[in-house]
């Protein structure tokens, strides 16, 4: 794991940068030596970091890489362990937000901090409002929206409530609110994350025209294009430490592909040669709709059959969250039809597809896989409660719901107190493998497994990797689905690639080479 | 744990020595170890101690001793009459008992909707529904042998409360609207069209003020002793619940909405139908109540205040239960008590019976005391989401 990755990526390319002429001179930001860990977990690891004037840098990298955690220490939300960060030469520590603003550090969040039924203007002097006589100055709170969207091209309606504004206008009004407290450096985390593509496009000329004028702009994101788009330098971010950083200039979208998914000890998972059965799972067309009402599963086909891995590889947000629940009948599709041996799954809701074989190891264990102050035992038949031999008609049967989860513990090395500890008490791992352990015992048909090992420890993600090994060898036809590219080449016996909601390219797992897939997955076909 | 068996089985011991073999696994987990809280509902939920309600129900007493005190009155004279009545006579134990039948059945219809994680504000509304359809049934029927009167009279209360209730649980499952906003407002409407009945069809024209016909006489419930009818089927009810929340796969899907609504929809539970079945069962409860108020308390007629204040009693019932249906049984008979002794407090001391309505919202400000500094609490360690969510949404 803890393989130097930069060395494995700058042997075959050029990516350090090497200081170019064209490099900015004066350094708004420096960054030194930045560590933070949140109990065991290390979410930064010695970042060293520059930002220059009027440069746009972005933080590459998959969820959890510690791009989050390294802005929110710029602008004094949680404080370093180790380490310094400089500020136009002031490396004296950041204390909160309002020191890091005072010092010239704006920041437009993920999620907007605007007061919906207030208007523009108003949600503008939110926090600093000015008075006139004791009374509200709006007028002048006006004033000054016009004078900054002017100024920098954004154009906003002061007198317009928030909440009747499209997403990409109330984020323009989060940069405008930030504009208007003379940010040197702006950070953004996310920004694209809740944009459509043409709002996106708006941004980023929005982004460009801004670094023009002078001011500095980080950006956190997982998308390669918006990258290559906008930014004059790249830090690419793996488990909480730089794997490269790079000039656009210099790289391309297979590039930083490579960096992003790394190189890391590949976990080999010993495993026999496939011997696939019939059709299990049967995609054809599908189109999903996600939270934004954007088609996420765009026209999506693809077969699963018995004794065999299909790993879906694809950088985040390409579709596979919408795929994964319209199969599981938690998100009905928009067109399309889904087929589990034979039998039309395309409108089902969860209950049934359970009752037609399909065991589903869901993305967000904390959210959907699990109720925390439920005991384990109970926790182990959460899709089963009413089931033989766990109820009889309407009367839950408590002596099976504990023998069962005797037994799965014993079979998934479950630690834990005790059958009736809760569930929330336990580690990832632990809490992980009871969902695995859950979604197996009913010896599904079809297994579909949703980043199964995210935030997980070294032993689990082994033990669960043989697990889903197992239930292959056992018949079962297994959809993996993964973030990981290491756990997609090392499990799967078919590997299909996703981008734009659509399979991109089938191959076999076997020699698959991983920076075709790379390149592929970055929508360079 | 129960069972011994399991260490020798496991291959390892149950507890303790699990880190022995590898590495222990990091005690802390991504997001910190406690269990994510569900607001207050879930405080609500979890927090089913005894020792709070008890303590704050001493407390509260105490704090009633001082006002009683400042009227010029002995508290312990105050309390002793109070509770020697309602204890200790006939009559008393019968007007207690006759309170607490009310108090428990409107105490289960705010108990079950927050275990599923909603806030029934309208336990009121659903009892009036289910006594003015009873009313109604009852008239309809009058001709009909006297225990069939008060049966279906009875299954007509269920229904309008449960009918009542629905509305707000449908909107809940459908629109998404916050169920106390629309049980508030459906205990006014409730109260408006009750208001038509009793001044127009279902007038009694021999009565001066508004009133719906008697029931009739042989459908009417005559105490045996100083048990009302109503006591027993409330006890029971109590203890039905008691087992369907335990025992029952109904009882599991319940608990599951409301302590993680995404798991409780991922695990194939139909968020929509349970939501409007909980909001029917407990307003069928509340309306059961109100059939039972209008074949038991003289004058047997739907009248104005019928309902007094008991479904907001139920509320303070449910909260000084712990959320527990059999908790229920204990805080009815203690407000059924105080609020059954309060006339002849007033005839001994001359203290107007509001005192009660004082100690009762006293003990309910204490008894949410834990809730709010624990809120306080989480606010420090988890920021955002303690608050984030509100009662059931």
């Amino acid at each position: 794991m803890s393989q130097e990755a930069t060395q494995d990526t700058t042997r075959d390319r050029p990516v350090e940068a090497t200081d170019r002429s064209a490099a900015p001179a004066e350094r708004l930001l420096d960054i030194e030596g930045l560590s933070k860990s949140f109990g065991t977990v290390r979410a930064n690891r010695d970042i060293n970091l520059h930002v220059g004037r009027g440069e746009i840098v972005a933080l590459l990298g998959e969820n959890g890489a510690g791009k989050s955690t390294l802005v929110k220490q710029i602008f004094g939300l949680i404080k370093p362990d180790h380490g310094t960060i400089t500020i136009k030469g002031d490396a004296s520590p950041i204390k909160d937000p309002k020191d890091a603003i005072r010092r010239g550090i704006g920041m437009v969040h993920q999620h907007f901090q605007l007061v919906p039924v207030m208007t523009v203007a108003e949600n503008m002097i939110l926090g600093h409002e000015t008075t006139s006589r004791g009374v509200l100055d709006i007028e002048g709170a006006r004033q000054l929206v016009r004078e900054l969207s002017d100024k920098h091209g954004l154009k906003v309606d002061p007198d317009v409530e928030v909440e009747d504004l499209p997403v990409g206008t109330q984020q323009r009004v989060e940069i405008l609110k930030a504009l208007s407290r003379r940010v040197d450096l702006l950070i953004l985390d996310e920004p694209t994350a809740v944009l459509t593509p043409q709002e996106t496009d708006e941004l980023l000329t929005v982004m460009k025209e801004l670094a023009a004028g002078g001011t500095s702009i980080v950006f956190i994101t997982h998308k390669l294009r918006e990258v290559l788009a906008v930014a004059d330098r790249v830090y690419v971010l793996r488990q909480g430490g730089v794997v490269g950083e790079v000039a656009t200039a210099d790289t391309d979208a297979r590039g930083l592909a490579t960096m992003m998914v790394g190189r890391d000890v590949v976990l080999r998972v010993d495993k026999e040669e496939a011997t696939p059965g019939d059709d299990v799972l049967s995609i054809r067309d599908l189109v999903v709709l996600d939270d934004r009402q954007l088609r996420a599963v765009d026209g999506f086909s693809l077969d699963v059959r018995a004794g065999e891995i299909v790993g879906v590889a694809g950088v985040e947000g390409n579709g596979q969250r919408e795929l994964v629940e319209a199969i599981a009948g938690m998100r009905p599709p928009q067109s399309g039809r889904i087929d589990l041996l034979g039998k039309d799954i395309t409108k089902a809701n969860p209950h049934d597809t359970h009752v037609a074989g399909v065991g589903h190891i869901p993305e967000d264990r904390e959210r959907h896989g699990l109720v925390a102050s439920y005991s384990l035992a109970d926790n182990l038949v959460l899709n089963r409660f009413s089931e033989k031999p766990f109820a009889n008609g309407f009367v839950r049967d408590f002596d099976e719901v504990r023998k069962n989860a005797e037994a799965l513990f014993t079979e998934f090395d479950i630690r834990a107190a005790g059958v009736q500890a809760m569930a929330g008490s336990l580690s990832g791992g632990n809490k992980q493998k009871v969902v695995v352990a859950r979604e197996m015992s009913f010896r599904p048909k079809l297994l579909m497994a949703a980043q199964p090992t995210r935030g997980v420890d070294v032993g689990s993600i082994e033990f669960i990797h043989r697990r889903i090994v197992a239930a292959r060898d056992a018949g079962a036809a297994v959809l993996l689905v993964s973030a990981e590219l290491d756990e997609v080449l090392s499990l799967a016996d078919r590997i299909a690639v996703i981008h734009g909601g659509k399979v991109v390219a089938e191959m076999p797992g076997k020699d698959a080479d991983r920076t075709e897939i790379g390149r592929l997955m970055a929508g360079d076909h | 744990m129960a069972d011994p068996r399991d260490e020798p089985s496991d291959g390892r011991p149950a507890t303790g020595a699990v880190a022995t073999e590898t590495a222990p696994p990091p005690v802390v987990a991504e997001r910190g170890a406690p269990p994510p809280p569900t607001g207050v509902l879930g405080l609500l939920v979890r927090e089913q101690s005894i020792i709070v309600p008890i303590v704050a129900v001493i407390a509260a007493l105490a704090i009633g001793a001082v006002l009683i005190r400042a009227q010029g009155v002995n508290p312990m004279y105050a309390y002793q009459s109070l509770f020697s009545y309602s204890f200790g006579t006939a009559d008393g134990l019968r007007g207690t008992f006759e309170k607490m039948v009310p108090l428990i059945l409107c105490g289960l219809a705010v108990v079950i909707p927050l275990r599923v994680g909603l806030f029934n504000i309208g336990a009121q509304g659903q009892l009036m529904s289910g006594a003015i359809c009873a009313a109604a049934a009852a008239h309809a029927v009058r001709e009909a042998p006297g225990f069939l009167i008060a049966i279906i009279a009875m299954v007509a209360g269920i229904l309008g409360g449960a009918m009542w209730a629905s509305i707000a649980g449908a909107l809940k499952a459908t629109r998404g609207v916050h169920e106390v906003i629309s049980t508030i407002m459906l205990n006014s409407i409730a109260a408006g069209l009750i208001d038509y009945l009793v001044n127009g069809p279902l007038k009694d024209p021999t009565q001066s003020y508004p009133s719906s016909y008697p029931a009739p006489e042989a459908a009417q419930f005559q105490p045996l002793g100083f048990v009302p009818i109503g006591l027993p089927i409330a006890l029971v009810l109590a203890i039905l619940v008691a087992w369907m929340l335990r025992r029952t796969t109904l009882g599991f899907q319940f608990e599951t909405i409301g302590r993680n609504r995404h798991a409780a929809s991922y695990a194939g539970i139909k968020l929509g139908g349970m939501i409007v079945l909980a909001m029917a069962v407990a307003g069928g409860l509340a309306g059961l109540s109100g059939s039972i108020e209008y074949l038991e308390i003289d004058p047997y007629r739907y009248q104005d205040g019928i309902a007094g204040s008991l479904g907001f009693d139920g509320i303070t019932i449910a909260l000084l239960a712990r959320s527990t249906p059999l908790g229920t049984i204990p805080a009815a008979l203690l407000v059924g008590a105080l609020r059954a002794g309060s006339s002849t407090l007033m005839f001994n001391t001359g203290i107007q019976p509001e005192i009660v309505d004082m100690l009762l919202a006293i003990t309910l400000l204490l008894v949410s005391l834990p809730i709010i500094a624990k809120l306080i609490f989480r606010r420090h360690t988890a920021k955002s989401s303690a608050l984030a969510s509100s009662w059931g949404s």
